[in-house]
């Protein structure tokens, strides 16, 4: 799967081994809390994105269960313990369905 | 001031002050989550504990910029080792329709237990965090943040 153009990312290109790197990941979503209503006075369907994980050469990082109480467009930062080189994938899933996925190259020395 | 008349200054006061406080109690919709509902949230979250204070912190601003993108921390005091780690973090807002916020689920390759999000706030309220380590601790902060415009209705 391509990187989606919905996500903003800001992870280094390299890292020493064992340094605690941060990852900055953004989604363009509109996180539709279910709250709202349309200009007809309609309420607008819930539609949140209610997971994500990030993974470093497949081994769990971190993950999350999300609710309609974080703000759209979510934008996130934790960290991350660099063990080798390779792969950081970043994946949301939203309740309609949807995947979102992007996988940074990073090079540990 | 004539106590025998049927209702003196004081008492026309108090009456006032009953009916705005009966006012204020009137349900809203949509329903807001209590102190209750964020323990019983909590409870299914984590199962039966006994929350202690300390180690974890809430990192927000004493009053919101906006309801609708408010930046939030959670740090947690931990060598983030296999052996001692924080394996879970949990955002809870006293106020919102829905008192879970988000979930966090962390391993030792984490490396540092902290996490940053933005969230909705509906109104001025009470956040709790709580961290369950490794161990099965559990751990919590619990802060009031002052929101003048709230961010989850339309």
């Amino acid at each position: 799967m391509a990187n989606s153009d919905r996500v903003k990312v800001r992870i280094p290109a390299k890292a020493k081994k064992g340094e605690i790197i941060e990852i900055k990941a953004q989604l363009s979503h509109d996180m539709e809390s279910g709250q709202r209503k349309d200009g007809d006075g309609k309420p607008i369907p819930r539609r949140i994105v209610n997971k994500f994980t990030c993974t470093w050469n497949d081994e769990p990082v971190i993950s999350a269960d999300w609710y309609q109480g974080v703000s759209a467009n979510p934008i996130t930062s934790f960290f991350a313990a660099a063990p080798a080189s390779g792969k950081i994938k970043l994946t949301w899933w939203d309740e309609a369905g949807a995947v979102y996925e992007y996988v940074h190259d990073i090079v540990v020395e | 001031m004539n106590s025998q008349r049927p209702m003196s200054r004081r008492g026309v006061l108090a009456a006032g002050a009953a009916s705005a406080v009966a006012l204020s109690m009137t349900p809203v919709s949509p329903a807001r989550a209590d102190a209750a509902e964020t323990e019983e949230a909590a409870r299914k979250l984590m199962g039966k504990f006994a929350a202690k204070e300390g180690r974890v912190h809430l990192k927000i601003k004493d009053t919101a910029e906006s309801g609708a993108f408010e930046p939030i921390g959670v740090v947690v005091d931990s060598p983030m080792t296999p052996a001692d780690h924080v394996k879970a973090i949990h955002v809870l807002a006293e106020g919102n329709p829905y008192p879970v916020v988000a979930s966090w689920y962390l391993t030792p390759r984490s490396g540092r237990a902290e996490v940053n999000f933005r969230m909705r706030l509906a109104k001025t309220q009470f956040l709790r965090a709580y961290a369950v380590t490794s161990d099965g601790a559990v751990w919590m902060d619990r802060q009031e943040i002052k929101v003048t415009i709230g961010g989850c209705g339309g």
